[in-house]
């Protein structure tokens, strides 16, 4: 009868399953280990493979240097991740950082700078300038976000507008002409406290704050539920358009904050800065996973994609490989990431 | 003479997932001409095998043999032309194309230049809906259809294909009576020209109807293979649970209170028209009709997904206005909606994102941080009680099975706490054991005073678990009957195909 079948079937399938479990199982640990720090490897990787050759690159001081670099599009690709898990995009992100810097700096300019721009106001508290950078990105933001919540235009679009506006309003600002001379309050911003550079600590504290957002509010994973599925998120009582306007928000408040550790650590700012960073910035996200079919990302992962860049240019250089070299191997990561990295999302074995 | 050949043979198939393993070296024999039911419970690995057959998963070891022959390494392509198709349990039609496209995907017929022959592909499409008795244009896009016409739509694909053996995966868990008729006519004509069906479902009276043989798996095992003759309900039963299962609708008649939701003249153009009605504190207000009676919409617009055109809702005799999703979680209502692909799961995000995304206001802690400790907990407790199978609360919602996927919204819900619960087709795709739990969860609710409104396309669904039954035609509401003994299933029919009502005109 049935249940006789399947008595014997039972006893003759207990031990062939029994051993594919155990095998299932050693396999199964191991590709999630290599599944959750495959990046992380590449990572590791890179860095014993230059220090092979060149050991210089693990003296302390390189090291500072290599996050130093990865600071500034590092804090970009922050924001940049909250936006591609909703499955957004945003390719304002440097002009946004180039106005936001430039105003700020026009107002952190010592009292008896050259040129100075403001010539009747004496030198500021750098606070002004922080809250300047800060107001301008967070309200810009805001504008890319409420247009593309409500007027339903898609964010390519809607911050490829952005893009050339607040361009334009840069070089409209100055009148072409770079700011410079910034109070030395403003340049400690790119200085170091011991050897500390203070580009890093505000990457680290803005890692843990967007961190802390991300995986402990309702806000972080309403992110995730926009991204990966819009009408599912709707009818869960997500509140989808108020959402996404705040991921833009706070993307806008994290390219202030690179915007003022960029002007600190260059000491000036021209209208043309930060060209092409957010491209940096959106490869930095997306070699550390987040997918921008939407709804999967982390910040480790965001982190991990800006140190990689950050090591491969430094690498480069150290090596001695030309520039021309170094953007067609930086071209190449970028899509070899992807592959891998859309490979480990594939559901079929 | 074909009628004891075997068209396939699948022996010992194991099918392993990261993690899981889902097929535990089963078996399945199809004869020619024969209507095979495939049974078992949610996440028993009925789609795994049907997936392993039609070259979406490779197996992991086991044999496949079709017309006497030995097939292995093979593409959906391959299987299709061998004469193998499917009919998918998730729908997946290409929206803004048309029917004609989506039928001919990627097989378009063309002229002698190489360009696709519109005009033949609307001939030929034509053909093909007859064949199904489908009354519609070839070119209709696919998001203007409902569910239940794409679903038929996705039929008449399959068998255009012209196969030998056609799988047809929980093909009616999107449709209601009339189009399953009009399926089961087009199934016993495939028969006859001597084609063979694997069938799988979960309403067993469909088994009973249409199909030959049924054979049984339970956690990625074989049970065994049986002639639908030879069987009753509780027997089956039996071998898919492994356990009896009495009181398929544990219907506990409670005292109802004070009215909670009251619905005056709701209008929304287009949709449904001039519907009014009560629910109590405590009662279970089902909401049957025929597909297009306007049920979703009238759901949809309480819960505040449509506009109203006119009309008034009233919570506790206070008018509200609800406009959005969250306004209506904010009243206490709940919402799970009848389309689990379109608007409700999240494919990528895990069990655990799943559940809580509707509550997550409920485990912030006083810094408005997330307390996963406890939410953590409280999935756990729902996973279990409702039976999810999964092999973790982190498992990512595309890798369960499709009814597991429909436990995880249930959860979702249920978890809310809500004081007006609004199901639409809450047990698409649910196996008879976790049906029987959820209608427990449902009755428990409306014991502890909750309101519940229940709108399914299973009339026996709705008449063992409703204290009221409502039907609406077209729009209207045909009529509000109070659930009682003498009321049959062919009283509530009378309604819903607009037959009382026209009765009702004609003597004014
Ligand atoms: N791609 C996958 N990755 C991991 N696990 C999977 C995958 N597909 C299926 N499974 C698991 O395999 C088991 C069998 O799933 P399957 O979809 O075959 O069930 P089913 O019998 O069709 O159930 P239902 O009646 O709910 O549709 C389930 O436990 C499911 O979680
Ligand atoms: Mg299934």
């Amino acid at each position: 009868m049935d249940m006789n079948t399947k008595d014997i079937n039972g006893n003759g399938n207990t031990k062939i399953s029994k051993q594919n479990v155990d095998t299932v199982k050693k396999k199964f640990a191991f590709t999630e280990i290599w599944k959750k720090y495959s990046i992380a490897f590449v990572l590791l990787m890179m860095i014993v493979t230059i220090s092979i050759i060149e050991p210089k690159f693990l003296s302390s001081k390189n090291i500072f240097n290599v996050l130093t670099q990865a600071a500034i599009f590092g804090i970009m690709s922050l924001g940049l991740t909250l936006i591609i898990i909703s499955k957004g995009i945003d390719l304002s992100a440097g002009s946004l950082l180039a106005l936001a810097g430039i105003i700020a700096a026009s107002l952190g300019q010592v009292a008896n700078a050259t040129s100075k721009f403001y010539p009747n106001i004496g030198e500021l508290p750098l606070i002004i300038p922080i809250l300047v950078a800060l107001g301008i990105g967070g309200i810009l933001g805001t504008i890319n976000g409420g247009l593309i919540a409500f007027t339903g235009i898609p964010a390519f679009i809607a911050t490829l507008g952005m893009t050339t506006i607040a361009r334009g309003f840069t070089l409209m600002y100055t009148g072409g002409k770079p700011i410079s001379q910034l109070t030395p309050q403003f340049t400690f911003l790119g200085d170091k406290i011991g050897i500390l550079p203070i580009p890093v600590l505000i990457y680290g504290i803005m890692i843990i704050i967007t961190w802390v957002i991300l995986n402990y509010t309702s806000f972080g994973k309403n992110i995730y539920a926009i991204g990966g599925n819009i009408n599912a998120a709707e009818v869960s009582g997500v509140n989808v358009k108020k959402n996404i306007v705040l991921i833009y928000m706070y993307a806008g408040l994290m390219y202030g904050v690179a915007a003022l550790v960029f002007a600190g650590r260059v000491g000036s700012v021209h209208p043309g800065a930060a060209t092409g960073y957010e491209l940096t910035a959106i490869a930095a996200t997306t070699i550390g996973g987040t997918s921008h079919a939407g709804g999967i990302g982390t910040i480790g992962g965001a982190v991990i994609g800006a140190l990689i860049l950050s090591v491969l240019r430094n690498g480069l250089t150290l090596l001695g490989v030309q520039a021309y070299w170094q953007q067609i191997v930086e071209g190449a990561i970028i899509v070899g990431a992807v592959i891998v990295d859309m490979r480990k999302h594939k559901k079929k074995n | 003479m074909t009628e004891d050949k075997n068209i396939l043979e699948m022996r010992n198939i194991v099918k392993t997932f990261p993690g899981v393993q889902a097929l535990k070296g089963v078996d399945l024999n199809v004869k020619y001409g024969e209507i095979h039911a495939l049974l078992g419970e949610n996440g028993a690995g009925k789609s795994t095998l049907v997936k392993c057959l039609i070259g979406i998963y490779q197996k992991t070891s086991g044999e496949i043999v079709f017309e006497s022959e030995c097939i292995d390494n093979y593409t959906t392509a391959d299987a299709l032309r061998m004469g193998i198709s499917m009919i998918h349990q998730e729908l997946s039609p290409v929206e803004h194309r048309s029917i004609m496209e989506n039928i001919w995907l990627g097989r378009e017929p063309k002229t002698k230049l190489g360009f696709v022959d519109h005009n033949k592909m609307y001939e030929i499409t034509k053909e093909v809906l007859k064949r199904i008795d489908l009354d519609e244009d070839p070119k209709t896009l696919m998001a203007d259809l409902s569910v239940a016409k794409i679903q038929m739509i996705e039929i008449a694909k399959a068998i255009s294909y012209n196969a030998k053996l056609i799988i047809m995966d929980e093909p009616t868990s999107a449709l209601t009576n009339k189009e399953i008729d009009q399926l089961f006519t087009i199934m016993r004509k495939l028969k006859e020209e001597g084609k063979s069906i694997i069938y799988i479902s979960h309403k067993l009276e469909e088994i009973f109807t249409i199909c030959d043989t049924i054979t049984v798996y339970r956690d990625g095992e074989y049970i065994g293979t049986e002639r639908v003759s030879d069987i009753d309900t509780p027997t089956l039963i039996k071998m898919m649970v492994g356990r009896n299962v009495n009181e398929l609708y544990p219907k506990v008649k409670c005292d109802t209170g004070d009215i909670k939701l009251e619905v005056d003249n709701l209008t929304s153009e287009g949709a449904f028209r001039d519907v009014s009605f009560k629910v109590r504190k405590g009662e279970i207000l089902g909401i049957a009709g025929l597909v297009g009676a306007g049920r979703t919409e009238l759901i949809e617009t309480l819960f505040g997904l449509r506009k109203k055109t006119y009309g008034q809702i009233k919570i506790d005799g206070k008018e509200v206005d609800v406009r959005t999703p969250q306004e209506a979680k904010g009243k206490k209502m709940a919402l799970l909606t009848e389309d689990r692909r379109l608007n409700g799961i999240f494919p990528m995000l895990t069990v655990f994102q799943n559940i809580t995304i509707a509550n997550l206001f409920k485990y912030e802690n006083k810094f408005r941080l997330f307390n996963h400790k406890e939410a953590i907990r409280d999935v756990n407790e729902y996973v279990e009680s409702i039976q999810i199978k999964t092999p973790s609360i982190y498992q990512r919602m595309e890798n369960l099975s499709g009814g597991n996927q429909q436990k995880v919204l249930v959860a979702r819900w249920l978890m809310t706490s809500p004081e007006i619960l609004i199901m639409d087709e809450p047990t698409r795709g649910i196996d008879v054991g976790a049906k029987a739990e959820i209608y427990k969860l449902i009755s428990t609710l409306a014991e502890q005073g909750k309101s519940v409104i229940l709108v399914s396309s299973e009339l026996p669904e709705v008449m063992r678990m409703s204290d009221t039954i409502m039907v609406m035609y077209e729009g209207r509401v045909a009529g509000i009957l109070n659930n009682s003994k003498d009321l049959t299933q062919e009283e509530i029919m009378h309604y819903a195909t607009g037959q009382i009502m026209k009765d009702k005109a004609e003597y004014m």
